[in-house]
């Protein structure tokens, strides 16, 4: 090409700032943050596995888990595990063709976020009493 | 324009496998990953339940018991390469500038992989009591 010509204004396709937000705009962008998160928490699940050869490692682990810090990330963890889960059941039922209506689509982002939330509850309930209670 | 109108040659058609000559292969390892992790993480999080408020000894060796050992190294595997498939999918979405792209798309093949390889590290040596 002999020469570049300036920069020409095209038009653009709409971006999310455009659009009016929707549940399942949010549980997709949802979807990609927990994702995200889940990728970088694998750390913690691999110190895990290395920390259970010692009791010295082991000890440190379950300080780290214990601390605020800790549970607050592993509570993060733990809902972003569950979230991600429920909302890739939900790509894989929409992968087979089915609840892409209007109805369908609504009430599964709504059941992918109460499911997540319910059960990450559940579990830091059963969690929190198979270690004695000791919040 | 019509089909024969098409750029690509019959045989490209055919294989279908485009211009990153491996077509649908990322779409497929993600979906089968994801059906298997499901199981998986269900097992982990049944496991890792059980195992709260143990002490180490015991927690060691009921990880590294032959069943649950497998099903921890499974979950590792799945995971891993499920995680390797979507975070490229991320910085192929937002990464623009050539050089970073691909420099991130590396680091993250070496992230699970060490990431990966740590856990069913710690895992099997669990197992074999090294």
């Amino acid at each position: 090409m002999a020469e570049t010509k300036a920069r020409v204004e095209r038009p653009l396709s709409p971006h999310l700032q455009i659009y009016r937000p929707t549940l399942t705009m949010m549980m997709s962008i949802v979807h990609r943050i927990t994702g995200f998160g889940l990728y970088f928490g694998t750390l913690i699940v691999a110190w895990w596995f290395i920390s259970a050869a010692g009791p010295n490692g082991y000890a440190r682990f379950e300080w780290f888990a214990g601390s605020w810090i800790g549970r607050l990330i592993l509570f993060g963890y733990t809902w972003a595990l569950i979230h991600h889960m429920l909302g890739g059941i939900r790509h894989l039922i929409w992968d087979s063709g089915r609840g892409l209506g209007p109805t369908e689509r609504e009430w599964l982002a709504a059941a992918n976020l109460i499911g997540s939330i319910t059960i990450t509850a559940i579990l830091w309930i059963i969690g929190l009493l198979a270690m004695g209670g000791s919040v | 324009m019509s089909k024969d109108a098409h750029i690509r040659t019959p045989l490209a058609r055919v294989r279908g496998l485009g211009s990153a000559k491996s077509g649908t292969t990322h779409f497929w390892h993600q979906r089968v990953t994801a059906i298997a992790n499901i199981p998986l993480t269900i097992a982990a999080v049944i496991i890792l339940i059980t195992l709260l408020g143990r002490n180490q000894a015991a927690v060691a060796q009921i990880l590294g018991s032959p069943a649950i050992a497998m099903i921890m190294l499974l979950f590792v595997a799945s995971i891993c390469i499920h995680m390797r498939i979507g975070m490229a999918v991320i910085i192929e979405d937002y990464v623009h500038d050539e050089s970073a792209r691909l420099t991130l798309l590396m680091a993250n093949t070496f992230f699970t992989a060490v990431v990966g390889l740590a856990a069913a590290y710690g895992i099997l040596k669990l197992s074999f009591g090294l």
